[in-house]
């Protein structure tokens, strides 16, 4: 489960590390669930159905397979499921009564949408006529793009909204399972953060909420890094106004620019400015540190995140020991 | 060559003050008309100020510092923020959500004579049920409010926070002691789910289903159209719980007989924001998804004759050598590392074209939006190198937006 504060890069995040999990044959899904075909844009395609896709391969083969549930969709296929009703569905449909439904009780949305993609998660190959306990999995790893911290522990703790609500139909049923799967140590919830103030808070607040709640956290990763390129004594002393002009306007010289002095002094200001949201930046590091989960770095990439980009956002996350 | 918002020369004591509004824009890039923010402020017919815009583009900061500008300009000004980060709102004093707006204390030299800054979060929950207490005889007020479905409702409905922050300001601007209302706008991905949220409330809360459920013996039509109620209400059960569904039927029975129907009462909340008195500002970040949503905001406002006043360009980025291009400072960096040796005047024109480059992207969007929206009056915010969470900060981002100190 990938989640952060909105904008942090949960979409991005989810889709390079289902790259990295992939690579070298695996075989990863990546699902979303807020009905925004963020993935399919990511991978530059056409809007997903409600299909499982493969999107990519992997590096050294393996693939990502993408699926955007869609809780109607959902809905529709547990009732045909269940109560082999396809028509009384079609009839709910044309009422509104499916979105009414999922709006006055946002729970059953909830349940509906981990119960897919924990269906995935425990799903074995051969299909559902096999069963062989023994047959494997039929994905290595299944990755949720997740809501925002601010919704995730309600959207992960279904099964306290749903047992006030059927309380003992099949979407109970399905809640519990779903529950299961999440609470289990197959599962980990990640966080995104900006090296900023308000998503490294949210980070902090998504991860005490989902501990308390008894499940996993997983990582913290640290989104949007602007890289340094200066030596970390250069950066400090810059950090308080002191950058050597002098030495720079000669370097200007010696690239043979007019006006050394004068740029000398602008791009000290430069100079000075980047070294503090380095220093901003390593302050925002410290204190996700100390939350005491294993972190993940990933550069900002100017020019936007398009697949190629997005391969490389994943070989970050791979030398960082992010595999299968 | 990568863009990077790291150099922040619109941080303090940098030349690129706020004073310098007007970074170049693209070549092509029209004129764009400057937003006169100080005549807004101080516009005694404006009584209102809505500060709307997608997630996380500076909407809480740009309300929270035009109000402590009012009050620098000597009007009395009260902010209802919604979502403040948590040092921001400490730093204006607010450390309870009680929906009352509480005054901010300001050094002396923060407000003229005359002037005042009023501050509170909006908690919707407690608006909700003032309206429901202010409309309903105490007896039937609490039945409303003990049910489940209303408490789920009110506490985090879609579209309840955007209409109940309408419902507030409705309230604050009756009572009549400010002279001017900043609006903060909930934290959604959408602008517009600000402007679709009373429609949206308004239609669940008065829609066929919910009809149906609260009097069934009157609807024939969904017979007609093949479908029993009892079916309908059987699957909905199926899936949501008996209870929850005995619940929205009674909930829908006594809201019904309070409001009558509930979407004429929102049509007139978001009517209110018509008036001439209210004036819209919509918040933008130079990335192409948040221009592009303030683009559309921008025409639904003019779509639905509300006021707009301007825009605020937040978070922008210039340069501290404006004439050095990205790539004459990348050639000169090559050429640097050519010659080995100065590797700090390397990195520093790595760091300046990087820059340059951000800043030449940042202006081709906003000469996009300018050539697509000529006449929209634009105010820019730099960049700053850290968040905005102490009044200090709110003065300075203040004084971007006017251009400079505020003349009294
Ligand atoms: N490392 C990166 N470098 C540069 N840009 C990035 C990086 N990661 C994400 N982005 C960009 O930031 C923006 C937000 O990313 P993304 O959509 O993944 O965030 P999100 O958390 O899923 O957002 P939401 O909360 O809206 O779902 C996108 O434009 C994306 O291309
Ligand atoms: N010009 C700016 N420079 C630096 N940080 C800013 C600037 N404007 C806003 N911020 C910061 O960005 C974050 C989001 O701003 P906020 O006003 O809460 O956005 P919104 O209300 O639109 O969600 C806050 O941490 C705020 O301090
Ligand atoms: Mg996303
Ligand atoms: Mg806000």
């Amino acid at each position: 489960m990938v989640s952060g504060k909105g904008g942090t890069g949960k979409t991005t995040a989810a889709a390079a590390l289902a790259l990295s999990l992939a690579a070298d044959g695996g075989r990863v899904l990546l699902v979303e669930v807020e009905g925004r075909q963020g993935l399919a844009e990511l991978f530059g395609r056409d809007p997903l159905p409600y299909e499982e896709r493969k999107v990519a391969e992997a590096r050294g083969g393996g693939e990502v397979v993408a699926l955007a549930v869609d809780a109607e969709a959902a809905l529709m296929e547990y009732l045909e499921m269940f109560y082999g009703i396809r028509r009384a569905g079609q009839v709910l449909t044309r009422f509104g009564a499916v979105d009414f439904a999922t709006t006055i009780a946002p729970g059953v949305r909830d349940v509906l949408l981990t119960g897919k993609a924990t269906e995935a998660v425990r799903r074995r190959e051969g299909g559902r006529r096999s069963r062989r306990e023994e047959a494997p999995y039929s994905y290595d790893a299944v990755v949720l793009d997740a809501p925002p911290t601010g919704r995730i522990a309600q959207f992960l703790c279904v099964n306290a909204e749903v047992a006030g609500l059927a309380r003992m139909g099949p979407i109970r049923n399905h809640a519990d399972k779903a529950m299961a799967t999440i609470r289990s140590s197959a599962t980990a919830v990640h966080f995104v953060a900006l090296p900023e103030e308000m998503p490294a808070q949210e980070a902090a607040d998504g991860l005490a909420e989902v501990r308390e709640a008894g499940l996993n956290p997983g990582f913290v990763l640290l989104n949007m890094v602007h890289e340094p390129l200066l030596p970390p004594d250069v950066l400090e002393a810059a950090e308080h106004g002191e950058v050597d002009t002098e030495a720079l306007a000669q370097g200007l010289k010696a690239a043979r620019l007019d006006a050394p002095r004068d740029r000398a002094s602008a791009l000290a200001q430069e100079v000075t400015a980047h070294a503090q949201r380095v220093g901003a930046e390593s302050a925002v590091r410290r204190r996700l540190r100390a939350l005491g989960r294993p972190m993940l770095e990933l550069p900002f990439l100017g020019g936007g995140i398009d697949t190629d980009a997005l391969f490389r956002l994943s070989d970050r996350l791979t030398a960082q020991g992010v595999a299968r | 060559m990568s863009g990077d918002p790291t150099t922040d020369p619109g941080g303090p004591g940098t030349p690129h003050g706020p004073d310098q509004p007007g970074t170049p824009g693209g070549p092509e890039a029209p004129d764009t008309p400057r937003l006169d923010v100080d005549a807004l402020l101080s516009d005694t017919a404006v009584r209102t100020v809505v500060c709307c815009g997608s997630g996380g583009v500076g909407k809480t900061t740009t309300a929270a510092a035009l109000g402590l500008r009012a009050a620098a300009l000597g009007r009395q000004a009260v902010v209802i923020t919604v979502d403040p980060a948590r040092r921001l709102a400490q730093s204006m004093g607010l450390s309870e959500l009680d929906n009352t707006p509480r005054p901010v204390e300001l050094p002396a030299s923060f407000a003229a004579p005359g002037g005042s800054l009023h501050a509170m979060m909006l908690d919707m929950k407690r608006t909700f049920d003032e309206i429901v207490e202010a409309h309903a005889d105490p007896e039937r007020a609490q039945q409303i409010m003990a049910n489940p479905f209303y408490q789920s409702l009110s506490a985090g409905f879609t579209g309840t926070q955007e209409y109940m922050a309408m419902e507030k300001l409705g309230q604050l601007r009756e009572e009549g002691d400010w002279d001017l209302i900043f609006v903060d706008t909930p934290p959604s991905r959408s602008a517009l789910d600000f402007l679709d949220a009373p429609e949206r409330l308004g239609r669940f809360l008065d829609g066929r289903l919910i009809r149906l459920l609260a009097a069934p013996a009157r609807t024939g039509a969904f017979r007609l159209l093949g479908a029993g109620v009892g079916m309908i209400t059987g699957m909905l059960s199926k899936i949501v719980g008996a209870q929850v569904l005995a619940d929205v039927q009674s909930f829908v029975s006594s809201f019904d007989a309070v409001f009558g129907g509930f979407q004429e009462r929102a049509e007139r909340t978001y009517r209110r924001l018509q008036d001439p008195g209210t004036a819209f500002l919509v918040v933008a970040v130079p990335e192409s998804d948040a221009v592009r949503e303030a683009a559309y905001f921008v025409e639904r406002l003019a779509a639905d004759r509300m006021p707009l006043a301007g825009l605020v360009m937040n978070r922008t980025h210039g340069t501290g050598a404006e004439d050095l291009s990205a790539g004459e400072s990348m050639a000169a960096c090559a050429e640097l590392e050519r010659q080995g040796g100065h590797g700090l005047a390397a990195a520093a024109l790595h760091l300046h074209a990087r820059a340059a480059d951000l800043r030449d992207r940042e202006a081709a969007l906003r000469g996009r939006l300018a050539s697509a929206h000529p006449d929209l009056p634009v105010a820019e915010v730099p960049a700053r190198t850290r968040d905005v969470h102490d009044l200090a900060a709110l003065r300075e981002v203040g004084d971007a937006l006017g251009g400079g100190p505020p003349a009294v």
